[in-house]
């Protein structure tokens, strides 16, 4: 554990989530305004100059909406679907690394919430909880179209998780390579120290830049989104064929509640990515600067890149239709596996034939 | 600290448990066993197996129970009565077992914290992923790579017996 006062965790803790829900809060008005950038549109902008107040005004329409119950619902579960589903969403943010240590008023404060020794497990052990709160409402919900949208959840998620986890083990490995004692790390901090410095002095040393990072890199993407169930693997609520799926009976802040745990996700997935394969705070040279300048420029450096994956999570919503749901299965265990189960072996040969232990 | 958390979730674990079986509803049945393998997690974590309490949520209470939570979903089986008992000898036989299992613990509550003693010691470090995967790789090897045959067995024997009853159909049909 840090020492750090038990004070100084808990304000983190509060900073760090209103931070979290703040960004989706603007991510739902940036999706809007890029969308309709992409389709040839204005977007929102009546609520505040330009709009930038759209997010506010759907937050209190949410609230003074009516919570209906589905009166053939099974009360319980209906009621704590949207609620599973949003922890985890939240919770998962205590591991990414945003930067270097920070010290204010004498104490020091890493800007990863938790440095734990298993943070890549917590990732995927949260990330696999998340599931749940999709399904449950499917199920609760006692609708035909929304247990189709929460059986189809579980079976997307259960097929992308194998692919999902096994990208995410090349980084490990990479980090191996790069460890003094040849041990790898599950330790997203000791992972973001890992890809420092540059190769001929501009080629960052981030994972991507790696042969069998890069493809793990898309690999990681690919499977990222089916698994935060963005387009085009969005069959979960493909409005054309199931109505609303698994959020079809849902109202009021319990459906808000769904929107905030999917985009939340979203948005830590894309710090993920940042982090494992991006190089996380660190940029070449910028990140040499130290004291607070430098926990302030690697946090905007950490930023800039989750915008980019933001964005192109947008950019592929716009562009991409939706996949047929058996194509989604076949392309799921018949591709993206044997694919990352190669990269996987041929990583570890790379890592031990570079490293002679 | 440590007590109370323990304590809670020692409540926490046994209760979900008890509910699990009490439970008419199967998915609420299915729930409350992820609320158990939840809070066991944590009573890894407070026995500083860090390693050990994020297996435990990922794979028991992540993938497995995601998979039983979608055969039961899909099969519409969360209210099934309780029907004919086709194997007879079932009751006696678990109630055989129940009772093997409690003097079991009974003997080892009666030992005492004898048993528990020795490891602790130097237990701050055990639970880390290096610590684990040194030993997992070089001490015990040769179990490690048993178990994943023995699991690759049954994934073949799975595969095998499901094809099975698909070609016996069609020969049916044919």
């Amino acid at each position: 554990m840090q020492d750090r006062s038990l004070w100084v965790m808990i304000i983190h803790a509060v900073v760090l989530a209103f931070a979290a829900l703040t960004s989706f809060a603007y991510l739902t008005l940036m999706e809007r305004k890029v969308l309709a950038r992409l389709q040839h549109r204005v977007g929102p902008n009546q609520a505040g100059p330009n709009g930038y107040l759209q997010p506010l005004a759907d937050a209190v329409k949410l609230m003074f909406k009516e919570d209906i119950m589905p009166s053939t619902a099974d009360k319980w579960v209906f009621t704590i679907a949207p609620i599973l589903a949003t922890i985890p969403a939240i919770v998962i943010f205590a591991v990414i690394p945003l930067g270097p240590d920070l010290v204010v008023f004498g104490e020091r404060i890493p800007l990863a919430f938790a440095s734990l020794n298993i943070g890549l497990l917590y990732f995927l052990a949260v990330t696999s909880i998340g599931v749940y709160g999709i399904t449950l409402a499917g199920w609760a919900s006692n609708n035909k179209y929304s247990m189709l949208g929460g059986v189809r959840s579980a079976a997307q998620m259960i097929s992308y998780e194998l692919a999902f986890g096994l990208s995410v083990l090349v980084p490990v490995m990479l980090t191996a390579s790069r460890s003094a004692d040849g041990f790898g790390s599950l330790d997203l901090v000791q992972m973001v120290n890992a890809q420092a410095g540059t190769w001929l002095g501009f080629i960052p040393k981030w994972f991507v830049f790696t042969p069998t990072g890069f493809v793990a890199f898309f690999l990681f993407l690919i499977a990222a989104t089916a698994e935060v169930t963005r387009a085009p693997f969005d069959l979960v609520e493909a409005e054309q064929e199931l109505v609303g799926g698994y959020a079809t009976e849902y109202s009021s802040m319990k459906f808000a509640l769904f929107f905030m745990a999917e985009y939340m996700k979203l948005i830590a997935m894309s710090g993920f990515a940042a982090t494992m394969f991006l190089g996380g705070w660190r940029f070449p040279y910028l990140e040499d600067i130290a004291g607070n300048w430098g926990a302030l420029v690697g946090f905007v450096v950490i930023a800039a890149k989750i915008f980019f994956f933001l964005f192109l999570s947008i950019w592929v919503r716009a562009s991409l239709p939706r996949i047929r749901y058996d194509k989604l299965m076949d392309f799921g265990w018949k591709r993206l596996l044997p694919v990352s189960l190669a990269t996987v072996v041929a990583t570890a040969v790379i890592v031990v034939l570079t490293n002679p232990l | 600290m440590e007590t109370f958390l323990f304590i809670t979730t020692a409540i926490v674990a046994v209760g979900a448990a008890l509910a699990m079986v009490l439970s008419s509803n199967a998915v609420h049945s299915a729930l409350f066993l992820i609320l158990n393998f939840c809070s066991v997690a944590i009573l890894y974590f407070l026995l500083r197996a860090p390693f050990l309490g994020a297996v435990q949520v990922t794979v028991y209470a992540g993938a497995i129970m995601v998979l039983f939570l979608f055969v039961i979903m899909l099969l519409g089986a969360e209210n099934a009565e309780l029907g004919e008992e086709k194997i007879g000898w079932q009751k006696p036989a678990g109630l055989i077992l129940g009772v093997a299992l409690l003097a079991e613990i009974g003997y080892v509550a009666y030992r005492g914290t004898k048993l528990i003693d020795a490891p602790v010691a130097d237990a701050t470090n055990i639970g880390a992923p290096t610590t684990i995967s040194a030993k997992l790789f070089s001490t015990y090897l040769l179990p490690f790579e048993v178990i994943s045959i023995l699991l690759l067995i049954a994934v073949v024997g799975t595969v095998v017996l499901t094809r099975r009853r698909v070609v016996a159909r069609e020969e049916r049909q044919s």
